[in-house]
């Protein structure tokens, strides 16, 4: 029997537009890796724009790590290559052929295979940068050998993709992959799935595994909760973590002997039109999705979810580790007295708002921030959506003060940005939490190495 | 609302930096806000955000302090006539009060956000909306005879030097609205206590001692019964007498969260041992009293329900809150009781949790710190 975590801490926020399980296929050929989407990575480009590469064909490497390869997803001509200020590296775009053409990393079996070899045939591949590492949620080493490996099965933020439907009939695929990151550690595999549904039998029959069960509101799909709940992350401890998708992935890789990068993308948000499932790659444009599919106001093109997404383009591409593509009313508008009146229409965490009266009604929310920054006043309120033994408010002002002691003896090295997404959402100050988290990270990362 | 929106939009480039009345900026953006909630988006982290805001939480705090203000205008009222042994309707004695007391906020009012208005300007930030709250709470706890160039003083220097010597609201180490009493009270003593002050404009045969005035000189039959306590209808502070008011704001602040429920309990608790420990060991009428009377007297509740639960300068800890409340109501009625300086125990006891507030925080979260340790040895070991 899988043992049941109960989160009672914690908070869903309810949106209009979650997917429908229907699958359509995308019709794109416009991909794109973004280095951005990488953590503390340098980008360093093998190619050119105008060449021809396949799916798998090294793209880029990790300037400080340069046995990180990233590879294209699909096979095509590198179309243009996108750079920012200060000539930042945003995005590599390519122009896909119509069937894709691999290149063959030979078809192997991972229980065979020793921990080496399969570390070597995923790096090369460019499916290492799947597989990511706490602290500091960066692409994992391979020379560490961590204390164990978490995959969250379930995705409990605002109109999540459902990992079920995803992995559907994938059962021997995904078993493949649990085998091989099975090797990559001297500890154990923890598969994290749902308590309160029937979980899709792909789940419940992993092999090679622990399976643990979960139950309560967001965030208590994110990884750091889980890890937090079964096997906490001390000082110098590090614990590898991916999703299905990934597993996917991964297993593919044995089995076809390719980096086939095909996923599936759940499309939501309450301006879309028909939300539904798309099959596609990593990487595609979101275009062919909200094609005649989308409302005519003002919007916001999210790759992944509301809390910790990335603001895209319409013409944009999904990030290379997300599922889930958002689309949400715009919210540069006044409101008349906004702030005072007993409006039934807004949502909100807080009892001073009604949305709280009507526990299954779903709303539309807009990118207003609904008020001015103002330093910490309220307390108290974090910790009623921050489901570890951990005082956020605390941790946050200490990330401010640059404590680097303080700040890992409040338990940093056990935090993510996603973790302080919601304590952003109801933060009557309106502080951008997550990314002070993200430099507190980011400065222990720069002096622990 | 379509016009006001375009006035606005129109004068709004006129506060800008560096235009003709930039420097009037935080000013004209506290108006604007107050009409129309900002047309800012996100730009990074969540993209989307609460509906709540400041000013809705500070409102809420607002709306819960005026039964309180109500009951406390009729009350103003009631004493002045019952002094004279005269007999007025309702609104005659609500109007003798309302008079009484609505100059007191307006001083207030003009005073504390006028300062904090010339801050907010010259530090270049937003106008805060602390005072909305602390403007009503220090009303609330002045006597009505209170002269209004002391109300403006007072408010003066808590706002200055209670708060924004420290940067502002969530800065403060003390809560305002007490340091604007406590300096009235070691001020102008002869205004703040004593038996003259709590009845406005009082026929001179009457007695005008508050319940706690009575108790510390030893007349504990003169003191009202329970139930005038609880209701409210006695001498004292504009807005502490009615426990029914404070109540009618505890349920406000408790049903929306703007309050820690945690503090407002531990505060009574605390209150009540120390309470009980009196009347264990009694060896004076006062000490006798029952406990649960401590409660109700004096500005035991308001302080409790309004004051200790201040967010920033309380305890930010949960565990930490429980013993804030904890030792306030415990030193508020040690105060009382013991001290023969101080009739009323709460302003003190409260001023010095706030300080303490702090201290008991950091043990709090050296406790986690060491359980984290802790964890990490013991894996070690094995």
């Amino acid at each position: 029997m899988p043992t049941i975590t109960k989160i009672r801490k914690g908070f869903d926020i309810r949106l209009i537009g979650e997917a429908e399980k229907t699958i359509k296929e995308l019709e794109t050929n416009r991909y794109a890796l973004k280095p951005t989407d990488f953590i503390g990575i340098f980008p360093k480009l093998l190619i050119k724009e105008g060449e021809e590469v396949k799916a798998g064909s090294p793209v880029f490497f990790d300037k400080y790590r340069d046995n990180i390869v990233f590879t294209s997803p699909v096979s095509g001509k590198i179309s243009e290559i996108r750079r920012g200020a200060k000539r930042v590296l945003l995005e590599i775009i390519i122009n896909a052929d119509p069937d894709i053409s691999y290149i063959d990393f030979e078809k192997a079996n991972p229980n065979d295979l020793t921990r080496e070899l399969i570390i070597e045939k995923m790096l090369k591949s460019g499916v290492w940068p799947l597989i990511r590492q706490r602290p500091y949620s960066v692409i994992a080493d391979p020379a560490d050998n961590p204390k164990a490996i978490f995959i969250s099965a379930f995705d409990t933020s605002p109109l999540a993709p459902d990992y079920d439907l995803i992995v559907h009939g994938q059962g021997d695929i995904f078993q493949t992959g649990l085998d091989a990151i099975a090797k990559l550690t001297s500890g154990k595999v923890h598969l994290n799935l749902k308590a309160d549904n029937p979980s899709s039998r792909v789940f419940s029959k992993s092999k090679n595994v622990q399976i643990n069960e979960f139950t309560g509101p967001h965030p208590a799909g994110n990884v750091s909760i889980q890890i937090n709940h079964i096997d906490p992350i001390n000082k110098g401890d590090i614990v590898w973590y991916l999703y299905p998708q990934d597993v996917l992935t991964i297993g593919k890789l044995f089995i076809e002997g390719k980096f086939d990068a095909s996923k599936m993308v759940a499309l939501t948000g309450s301006e879309i039109l028909k939300p539904k499932y798309y099959k596609t790659h990593i990487g595609a444009s979101i275009e062919g999705m909200i094609e005649d599919n989308v409302t005519d106001i003002k919007k916001r093109f999210i790759s992944g979810n509301v809390l910790t997404g990335s603001k895209i383009e319409s013409t944009g591409f999904v990030g290379f580790y997300d599922s889930q593509v958002t689309i949400i009313p715009e919210g540069d508008h006044y409101e008349f007295l906004g702030w005072g009146l007993p409006n039934c229409k807004k949502f909100s965490f807080y009892r001073s708002f009604c949305s709280w009266m009507t526990p299954n009604k779903k709303f539309r929310i807009d990118t207003n921030i609904n008020g001015g920054v103002r330093a910490f006043v309220m307390t108290g309120q974090f910790e009623k959506v921050f489901p570890m033994n951990i005082y956020p408010m605390q941790l946050i002002k200490a990330i401010l003060i640059e404590d680097i002691d303080l700040m890992e003896n409040l338990g940093i090295y056990e935090v993510d940005e996603e973790d302080f997404a919601l304590c952003e959402f109801i933060s009557t100050s309106k502080i951008e939490i997550q990314s002070i988290i993200r430099k507190g990270l980011d400065l222990m990362r720069k002096e622990m190495s | 609302m379509k016009a006001l929106r375009n006035f606005l939009d129109k004068i709004k480039p006129q506060f800008e930096k560096g235009a003709k009345f930039g420097i009037f900026g935080s000013s004209f953006e506290a108006f604007e806000s107050f009409l129309f909630v900002s047309n800012k988006v996100t730009s990074k982290g969540s993209h989307i955000r609460d509906s709540i805001d400041m000013k809705r939480t500070m409102s809420v705090v607002v709306i819960a302090l005026i039964p309180a203000l109500l009951f406390g205008m009729w009350n103003v009222g009631y004493q002045h006539f019952l002094s004279l042994g005269e007999h007025a309707d309702f609104w005659a004695t609500f109007w003798f009060g309302f008079l009484k007391v609505f100059p007191i906020i307006v001083v207030c009012y003009v005073v504390g956000l006028g300062i904090e208005f010339a801050f907010a300007q010259v530090r270049g930030h937003e106008v805060n909306e602390g005072f909305l709250v602390t403007g009503m709470i220090i009303p609330l706890i002045l006597p009505p005879e209170i002269p209004l160039w002391m109300v403006a003083v007072a408010t003066a220097f808590a706002v200055i030097i209670g708060k924004e010597v420290f940067g502002g609201t969530g800065m403060n180490i003390l809560n305002p609205a007490l340091t604007a009493r406590t300096f009235l009270f070691f001020a102008y003593p002869s205004n703040m206590s004593g038996d003259k002050v709590w009845i406005a404009e009082k026929a001179d045969a009457f007695s005008g001692a508050t319940p706690l005035g009575d108790a510390l000189v030893g007349n504990i039959d003169k003191i009202p019964s329970p139930l005038e306590m609880f209701i409210g209808n006695i001498p004292g502070s504009i807005g502490e007498t009615s426990v029914i008011a404070i109540l009618i704001g505890a349920f406000i602040l408790l049903y929306t969260g703007a309050g820690s429920w945690r503090i407002m309990f531990s505060v009574v608790l605390g209150g009540l041992v120390m309470g009980w420990i009196f009347n264990l060991c009694a060896i004076n009428e006062y000490m006798q009293i029952p406990a649960w009377e401590h409660l109700i007297m004096g500005g035991f509740a308001f302080g409790a329900v309004f004051m200790a639960t201040d967010p920033v300068t309380a305890s930010q800890t949960t565990k930490g809150k429980i013993i804030y409340g904890f030792l306030i109501g415990l030193l508020a009625v040690l105060i009382r009781v013991i001290n023969p300086a101080y009739p009323e125990g709460m302003m003190l006891a409260i001023l010095f949790m706030n300080v303490f507030a702090p201290l008991i925080d950091h043990y709090v979260i050296e406790a986690n710190i060491k359980k984290r340790l802790k964890r990490a040895k013991k894996l070690i070991k094995i």
